[in-house]
């Protein structure tokens, strides 16, 4: 197989690659860990490298394709979002105050992963606690983007989304607790899937909003998300919130026709908020669809508005609590010399957590206070029912919904930075999705001045399987996602 | 002016499951610090909480056993402060929807009367770990090998009066817990914690006044004096025209007083809302039936069969209720005897009296229920007098052997021979002619008091086995006769 193929085609093609002797899982490992060494001093997408692990689960590989005993996933090259514990491997949030953890456990998707057959390379750079859609409030730095390095590649799975867009790896994982898999993966031109809540393991994945947080993949296509969504799916006795439901064979429907498919089209996914030019490219995505058999269905999802406070009241609200236990206590950054238990709790809090952090603690901490919780959680709860209502109503008429997966194409490093309203209207078409509990894939739709813009499909719960025939049927008739960066000017 | 006491008590039960509430790391008391403490109770970054099923059974049991509605559903919330002993910085308790709502408790008083006492809720939660203070100089050390251990909390309406009722029903608590087998119910090593909500009124006011909480009073003995000691400290406040502070107050045993937590000890806004991790615990009929058919003999339908079956006065029954251990010593005992009554009496008397002595649990008697049964019917057969059988009792305990075979070793045996009797009255009377003159002369109220002589003497000369009713009638007989 061609040097340049093993860093740019899907896990797919490379496991057939793999199989058929054309390369080998260490050659692959090393051909990513080269584009790594290239490229990741600029793009600052991978933050822990695990170069000699990495090489022993490769040959390892190499001996199960050599006896035959290989998975569809076996020596293909994977990257963690550093979100994901990892036993003996750093795994920090992207925060000061995890610099120093070192978990002695696995996440679930971590070792379900492995037990696949998947290499781990290392793990990827995020939004601090994975707060933030643009990657930019890591303490280990900006991520860029690799279509234009003046710009965020979104967030806050913004270092897997650049990771897998750059060539470093075919496969990487990402959160998903308001868009944090689809927004950046729209930025960045990849697939990313965010599966119905509770088809993913939580367990041992640091917890931002419990009710909303779920892991899924972000890959080239919508074929290895399906590949890649098998490995990670199923119930977790460990994770009380896990579905006890058979999971499907994502791949085995992926071929068959969306002949007869109803496709919802919620106006309010095409307001004021959208940049033009990307609805423009979204009807275009949506016309190759109705090519295929597709039909289009105009829908409503009255709440989305109001989405956004909903999902900034639950969220930092559950996040202030899931935070408390980072008191340098027992692990975790600690202030030199406190001069009491009260100054250990706030030096080391108010040092260990970063700017954004620290504001979602405090607008958490506010709507749970005493006299707020029925003004404010309590009626984002019920807003929240709303919401899921809203969907239950439009997949009465529809089978998919579709929109934009991001209000418009990445834009420039601190643009947003000082204005977090702004900030969280890029969550506008994704947030809602998560309250919902809903699957949500993006899919590269097109660029627009060379950057990518990504096209949305909303599934019922726990339809994924759905999801991903739409998708690959669109992969099937369009090239989008086989756009890649030139990575010009990108050597150091 | 006098003043009634009005008081509401939160008991904290720790449940006896094999492993924590939401972990499956071991829920035992006395091992190293932090060796029973898994990444979940350590609240580490990633960690879920997984409920153990078998703390729902032992709430459900515990709210059928006292008639409580039960929450068909209930959830499972955060309540956030912090703490070093506190690992996540909240703790998942039951706030809005507990599992065991609203039920009564008759508790049974000394003079036998039955108190009822309205149950608000009991719910699930878990225990903090514990902070150490006194093993590091200007250091406090943290131990979590508690932390996730289960507990009821079980919540009381103002219902109490006086501190004996306090104590009456946390003994009946305990007892309870014991016959239900959800808790060892050990104070001392905080398997029961009790938090008292008490106020004081003017007598006859339908008001409440402000209340104090005293936190962590881990004894009988505690609850006492502690209820007294508060007591005393809000009258005094409110006769020098002073206001009761609503506050938390620790009792302090060593000092017997209560003082008031530092403000900063107590969190006034605990920021509940419901725990994402965990689902809603669903119960329905079919599950509370499995429970409620499984349930023992509680000990409130025992103390009744005891007073219909054994004819045990109310105060008797209670007493041999309280454990399960002593009950069915009572059973075995009284069943073998056939004379219940007086097995009772042995039991809450010289056996009592004894294990007592000896610091030892009925478990632990060495006089088995079989053996003291032994006893009984040789009391009921006239064969010992009770003053023998306390002989006999003591042999017993000191495991010579069954009762009969004290006897006979002993040679205890009552005389009731008449023949063998009636010679040594005869001797006696021959002996003490003086006395005789004496008893005759006297009127009969007087003549009571002089019979006493001869009874010693006959006793005596019959090394005290002389059977008492069969001596008094020879006696009286002989000496009114010739």
């Amino acid at each position: 197989m061609a040097l340049e193929s093993l860093t740019s085609a899907s896990a797919t093609e490379l496991a057939s690659a793999l199989q058929a002797g054309e390369t080998s899982a260490l050659e692959l490992t090393e051909a990513c860990f080269d584009a790594i060494a290239a490229h990741n001093p600029t793009i600052n997408a991978v933050i822990t490298l695990c170069e000699e692990s990495a090489l022993a689960e490769a040959k390892a590989a190499d001996l199960q394709l050599s006896a035959g005993t290989a998975g569809p996933l076996t020596g293909i090259p994977l990257l963690h979002k550093d979100i994901f514990c990892t036993r003996n491997v750093a795994t920090t949030c992207a925060s000061k105050m995890l610099t120093n953890f070192i978990p002695p456990y696995d996440a679930t998707v971590v070792s379900r992963l492995q037990a696949a057959g998947t290499v781990m390379l290392g793990k990827t750079n995020m939004d601090e606690f994975a707060m933030g859609s643009s990657t930019e409030t890591s303490v280990f730095g900006v991520t860029r983007n690799p279509w234009n390095l003046n710009c965020v590649p979104g967030g806050s799975s913004g270092g897997a989304a650049a990771a897998v867009a750059a060539g470093f790896a075919p496969l990487s994982t990402g959160t998903d607790t308001g868009g944090s898999i689809r927004q950046p993966a729209s930025l960045c031109g990849i697939t990313g899937l965010k599966p119905t809540y509770g088809r993913v393991s939580r367990l041992g994945i640091i917890a931002f909003a419990s009710s909303l947080d779920q892991a899924g993949p972000m890959t080239r296509t919508v074929e290895d998300a399906a590949l890649m969504l098998q490995a990670m799916s199923g119930v977790d006795a460990g994770d009380s919130t896990s579905a006890d439901l058979e999971v499907p064979d994502f791949t085995a429907g992926l071929n068959q026709p969306i002949a007869g498919l109803k496709i919802g089209i919620p106006k309010e996914y095409f307001s004021h908020n959208l940049d033009p030019r990307v609805a423009e490219k979204i009807h275009e995505a949506l016309n190759a669809l109705v090519k295929e058999g597709a039909e289009l269905v105009d829908i409503e999802l009255p709440h989305t508005e109001q989405g956004i406070a909903t999902y900034y009241i639950i969220a930092p609200a559950e996040a202030s609590t899931n935070l408390s236990r980072y008191d340098g206590v027992r692990f975790g950054h600690r202030c030199d010399n406190p001069l009491n238990l009260t100054d250990l709790y706030e030096r080391s809090r108010s040092e260990g957590f970063g700017e954004e952090v620290q504001r979602r603690i405090l607008v958490g901490t506010y709507a749970l206070s005493a006299g707020f919780y029925d003004a404010y959680f309590k009626k984002a709860q019920q807003v929240r029912r709303l919401i899921s209502e809203d969907f239950q109503k439009a997949f009465e008429r529809c089978d998919v919904i579709a929109g934009p997966a991001a209000p418009g194409t990445a834009f420039e490093l601190g643009a947003k930075s000082d204005d977090p309203l702004a900030m969280y209207l890029e969550d506008i078409y994704t947030l809602s999705v998560n309250l919902a509990g809903l699957p949500g894939l993006s899919i590269p739709a097109g660029l627009i001045d060379g950057m990518p813009v990504g096209l949305q499909l909303i599934g019922r719960s726990f339809d994924e399987t759905t999801l991903l025939r739409t998708g690959h049927r669109f992969q099937l008739c369009t090239d989008h996602h086989q756009a890649k960066p030139t990575l010009a000017g990108v050597n150091p | 002016m006098s003043w009634e006491v009005v008081m509401g008590l939160e008991v904290h039960l720790q449940l006896a499951t094999k492993s924590k509430i939401f972990s499956g790391a071991a829920n035992q008391f006395g091992a190293e610090p932090n060796v029973q403490a898994c990444a979940v109770d350590l609240g580490m970054p990633g960690m879920l909480p997984v409920l153990n099923s078998e703390a729902v059974r032992y709430a459900v049991m515990f709210g059928l056993a006292i008639d409580a509605r039960l929450g068909t559903r209930s959830v499972f919330d955060r309540k956030n402060y912090f703490y070093p002993d506190l690992p996540k910085g909240y703790q998942v308790s039951q706030f809005f929807e507990p599992i065991v709502c609203e039920g009564e408790f008759e508790i049974p008083m000394e003079d036998g009367s039955l108190f009822p006492v309205r149950i608000t809720r009991a719910h699930l939660e878990e225990d903090a770990g514990k902070s150490v203070h006194d093993a590091y100089t200007g250091q406090t050390g943290v131990d979590l090998n508690r932390a996730g251990t289960p507990l009821l909390e079980i919540v009381t309406e103002p219902d109490f009066r006086t501190a004996a009722q306090a104590v009456a029903y946390l003994k009946a608590l305990h007892s309870l817990a014991t016959y239900l087998g959800i808790s060892d119910g050990n104070m001392a090593e905080g398997s029961m914690r009790c938090d008292i909500n008490i106020s004081l009124r003017p007598t006859g006011s339908d008001e409440f006044g402000t209340r104090t909480e005293i936190k962590n009073v881990n004894s009988f003995k505690f609850v006492e004096k502690a209820i007294a000691i508060e007591t005393e400290r809000q009258q005094d406040v409110l006769e020098s025209g002073g206001t009761i502070t609503q506050e938390t107050r620790l009792y302090d045993a060593d000092k017997n007083e209560t003082r008031a937590m530092r403000s900063k000890e107590v969190a006034n806004d605990y920021r509940y809302f419901p725990e994402p991790d965990l689902l809603p615990i669903i119960i329905d009929e079919e599950y509370i039936d499995a429970v409620r058919s499984a349930l023992p003999e509680l000990p409130r339908i025992k103390r009744a069969r005891f007073i219909s079956e054994y004819a045990l006065s109310q105060y008797d029954a209670a007493l041999l209720v309280d454990t399960p251990t002593l009950a069915n010593y009572f059973e075995t005992a009284a069943t073998q005897s056939k004379a219940p009554k007086l097995t009772a009496n042995w039991i809450l008397g010289d056996l009592a009296g004894a294990l007592n002595r000896d610091s030892l649990q009925i478990h632990q008697s060495p006089v088995s229920a079989e053996s003291l049964a032994g006893l009984i019917v040789r009391i009921a057969d006239d064969t010992l007098s009770s003053k023998l059988a306390k002989q006999v009792f003591e042999g017993l305990w000191q495991q010579e052997g069954t009762a009969d075979a004290i006897i006979e070793a002993r040679g205890l045996k009552q005389v009731t021979d008449t023949g063998a009797l009636e010679a040594m009255v005869d001797q006696v009377i021959e002996d003490h002619p003086d006395q005789v003159t004496q008893y005759r002369a006297a009127e009969e109220n007087k003549q009571k008091k002089l019979l006493g002589f001869f009874v010693g003497q006959v006793m005596k000369a019959s090394k005290g086995q002389a059977n008492p009713q069969l001596l008094n009638t020879l006696l009286v007989a002989k000496l009114r006769s010739s």
